[in-house]
């Protein structure tokens, strides 16, 4: 395992924080998976497991039912002393938010790290919300790593930070330092096992009185945190010459460090790592030292605003540039071109900036071929009306989006499906079928059913229980079998679960099954009231890991008459026409899943021999 | 020093795997290494680019014109990538078009192979191999990024010793596997020696 060994090694980003809280010997690490924060969990979730083979895991670590729930958790380690990790990707921390900011008012015991993994560009998001804002709404330090390297180094200072302050702190990774490798020097590590106690008494009981006494002390602590940020050896200067300043963070300082290199500028960068508070006296220094400035920064003009706040309060006259100079934006993510680029407009130099895309045929992702959604989805198309409503939620199976499949028309965020499937089936006249993944149904969808059953919305909701969290990388959630230490644990049956809070019309069905799926479907419809159809059949991905011999599927060419219904309505992309114009199904992507034969409506398909 | 490549491809062919061998064998060189890769949704079918870049660089991301060599797995996936390798760069792509999906129900096109190539040859040099045949010969089509990791170490790109790279390929994979992958990344450098010298 890489991770665990010594000297220098090739590191992920999120497998250098892992790292990190290994070396700093942590106690308790939680998480709600979620692109690109997944691989830093995954590499504890890996360790537990392994370690716990041979005896006991040096450290507790849980895939938790959603964010708020992981925040919790790891808030109650620490107040009993324990050093823990929360992480998520950066819409996670909406879902924590309302623990994260009554938490810094009570603040923390054992140091406490939590993770937020942005993704400017939404390379795999609903969004690119910038949540360095979550540093200044809650008032809590935040770290930038640049690299691996300090990915690892910042996670270790964090925990130290946060115990010197009794305040979490928040580092902020984004996909490019998060999916990025590099070079990270391991330094011995640190496991042991152990049991906190809490120490009642403290001010942890946010009623209005304590609150109100709490949130004075919070802003007295970030006072010393501004004293560290100033103390901080990740807030750094690096002289070049000249007398123009660069000041940059996270993805944007890899970009103009190796800009200074390449177009041989003459500038002092400050590179900022401690990035909430800011280190206000170095920047005054670094300002008054400097005729003009740039900050480069992703998304929000977080830093700028500061900055040039700093400056206007100091009376200090340098020039400050930021969003709107070049080509720098306040959406999407920086790339070399845009940084190098605006660079050379700032210190006037020939340059051409001639984007950094190129047309291509797009190659978006798609279902696999066997996956059981699509089966569900072609069932749900036979049957709806045209102008059924399909609200959708977050997984794998948003990918119902692309054609032929159209299955998706509302989202907003996990657990949205049934939520806005309540309002649908109230505003209008049309169907409304909702669709939600397993894991996200225990993330968010829950609650959002309990108000459907409690109003009696009239639609229908469709859980797709593929056995996992696939999306982000196959994850536990509280429906399998072992939890993320590869513990046994206690499988919710969401059958039960359903009924249980009182939905009357409850179906379970294989989607592999079309006729039966598509039956259900009907019967669910038709139904006056809440419907649940629970269409359960393990993500194929799952299924190849365990059934090794498969069988495999072709077309009979003899009786194929080229309807392409195979091909246009059902689309597993293990079809495809060859230079004759025949239909064909690729051998090495067949899973032999067994679908298509059901929708050839001349029988030509079948296992090849 | 700073040189750096592009493997691209499709979710599934093993890029990753690819990037992540040539960013190891490198440290193990003596070389500063950075990498990036898109996790995700890219996997699913999607493409997939890596950075591999060493040498004297901070940033794993890469500019237009700045790469030595693109490694596609894939003809498309080259052209996705090309403006980002120099003109006197190389294309080292495979010649096997994977169709995506959508084009299959008419949405989008997929162009000529013959005129990707084309493409290519006129922003810089175009090194085609069958890596699909190679793999098959060497025991399986999985062998693929081994026979684009043999015929890119044949380029002389990234100073790394054959020895070096054949080890961390030998670490990455169980050992039942270790001799197809020593033939694949064989075929992968013979194709290129038989094409000539050209780098
Ligand atoms: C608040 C929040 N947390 C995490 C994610 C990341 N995420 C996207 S989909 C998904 C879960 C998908 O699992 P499931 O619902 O079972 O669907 P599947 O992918 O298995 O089809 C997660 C965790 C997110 N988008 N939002
Ligand atoms: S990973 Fe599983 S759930 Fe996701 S598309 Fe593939 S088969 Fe479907
Ligand atoms: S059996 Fe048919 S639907 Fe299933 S994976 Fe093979 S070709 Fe695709």
């Amino acid at each position: 395992m890489e991770l665990l060994g010594e000297g220098k090694k090739v590191l992920l980003g999120n497998e250098a924080i892992a790292r990190g809280a290994l070396e700093a010997d942590v106690d308790v690490a939680t998480t709600y998976p979620g692109t690109p924060s997944s691989e830093i969990a995954d590499s504890l979730s890996a360790v537990a497991r392994k370690m716990g083979e041979k005896g006991e895991a040096p450290f507790y670590f849980q895939y938790s039912v959603n964010e708020k729930v992981a925040l919790e958790f790891a808030a109650a380690a620490s107040h009993a002393g324990l050093r823990a990790l929360t992480c998520m990707k950066h819409v996670g921390v909406n879902v924590a938010s309302d623990a994260l900011m009554t938490y810094a008012y009570i603040g923390c015991r054992g140091g406490h790290v939590i993770v937020t993994a942005d993704d400017p560009s939404c390379h795999s998001s609903q969004n690119e919300q910038d949540n360095r804002y979550y540093a200044r709404f809650a008032s809590l330090p935040m770290l930038e790593p640049s690299s691996p390297q300090e990915a690892k180094e910042m996670t270790i200072e964090a925990f130290e930070i946060s115990e010197k302050l009794e305040l979490p702190v928040l580092l902020r990774t984004t996909t490019r330092i998060s999916h990025a490798r590099g070079v990270v020097e391991l330094k011995p590590l640190k496991m042991t096992s152990k049991k906190g106690k809490f120490e009642k008494g403290g001010l942890t009981v946010t009623v209005p009185e304590v609150a109100r006494k709490l949130h004075p002390m919070l802003l007295e602590k970030m006072e010393r945190a501004r004293e560290l940020s100033n103390g901080s050896r990740f807030n750094f200067i690096e002289d070049f010459g000249g007398e123009d300043g660069i000041i940059a963070s996270g993805a944007a300082y890899n970009y103009a460090r190796e800009a200074v290199d390449d177009m041989g500028l003459k500038c002092r960068i400050f590179k900022i790592g401690m990035s909430y508070p800011l280190p206000e006296k170095k920047i005054i220094d670094f300002l008054k030292e400097c005729r003009r400035v740039i900050i480069l920064e992703e998304l929000e003009p977080i830093m700028e605003r500061e900055i040039r706040e700093i400056a206007q309060r100091n009376d200090i006259g340098v020039e400050i540039y930021g969003k709107g100079f070049g080509k720098l934006e306040r959406y999407y993510e920086y790339t070399p071109d845009i940084v190098y680029a605006t660079l050379a407009e700032f210190f006037n130099l020939e340059w051409k900036y001639e984007g950094d895309v190129r047309e291509a045929a797009p190659r978006p992702p798609v279902l696999c071929p066997g996956c059981p959604h699509r089966a569900t989805y072609y069932a749900v198309k036979k049957v709806a009306p045209k102008d059924t409503i399909y609200p959708t939620d977050i997984g794998c199976y948003t990918l119902g989006l692309l054609p032929p499949y159209k299955t998706a028309d509302f989202l907003l965020c996990m657990g949205s499906s049934i939520g806005s499937g309540c309002g649908f089936a109230y505003s209008t006249e049309q169907k409304v079928v909702a669709f939600i993944g397993d894991s996200t149904f225990y993330h968010a969808g829950l609650p959002a059913l309990v108000n459907a059953v409690h109003h009696n919305h009239n639609f229908v909701v469709v859980i797709l229980d593929n056995f996992t969290t696939a999306m982000t990388g196959h994850q536990p959630h509280p429906g399998t079998l072992l939890d993320g230490m590869g513990y046994e644990a206690v499988p919710m049956d969401i059958e039960k679960v359903v009924r249980g809070i009182g939905v009357k019309h409850v179906e379970v069905v294989d989607p592999r099954n079309l006729q039966e799926t598509m039956e259900a479907m009907r019967r669910a419809m038709d139904f006056e009231g809440l419907s649940v159809v629970i269409s359960r059949a393990p993500c194929i991905l799952l299924k190849s890991k365990t059934k090794k011999e498969r069988e495999i599927y072709q077309i009979n060419q003899e009786k194929c008459r080229k309807c392409d219904v195979c091909i246009t309505r059902f689309a597993c992309p293990a079809f495809y026409h060859d230079e004759g114009g025949n239909v064909r199904i690729n051998e090495a992507l067949c899973t032999g899943c067994g679908v298509c034969p059901q929708i050839c409506p001349f029988d030509a398909i079948e296992v090849k021999k | 020093m700073k040189k750096s490549v592009i493997i691209a491809g499709v979710g599934g062919q093993g890029v990753i795997t690819a990037a992540n061998i040539l960013a190891r064998a490198s440290l193990k060189a003596g070389h500063n290494v950075v990498t990036s890769e898109l996790h995700g949704m890219a996997q699913r079918g999607g493409n997939v680019e890596c950075n591999v870049r060493i040498g004297n660089v901070y940033s794993p991301m890469v500019r237009r014109e700045s790469v030595e060599a693109i490694i596609s797995f894939e003809p498309l996936e080259a052209l996705r990538n090309l403006h980002k390798v120099k003109r006197d760069g190389v294309v080292l792509t495979d010649v096997n078009p994977i169709i995506p999906p959508l084009i299959s129900l008419g949405i989008g096109d997929y162009p000529p192979v013959e005129k990707i190539f084309e493409e290519i040859e006129e922003h810089c040099t175009l090194i085609k191999i069958n890596a699909d045949e190679l793999a098959r010969k060497a025991g399986s089509i999985l062998t693929k990024n081994i026979v684009m990791l043999g015929a890119f170490h044949a380029l002389g790109i990234f100073p790394i010793e054959e020895e070096t790279l054949l080890e961390t390929i030998r670490e990455s994979f169980h050992e039942r596997y270790a001799e197809a992958n020593a033939m694949a990344f064989k075929l992968g450098k013979e194709a290129i020696e038989s094409v000539g010298d050209m780098h």
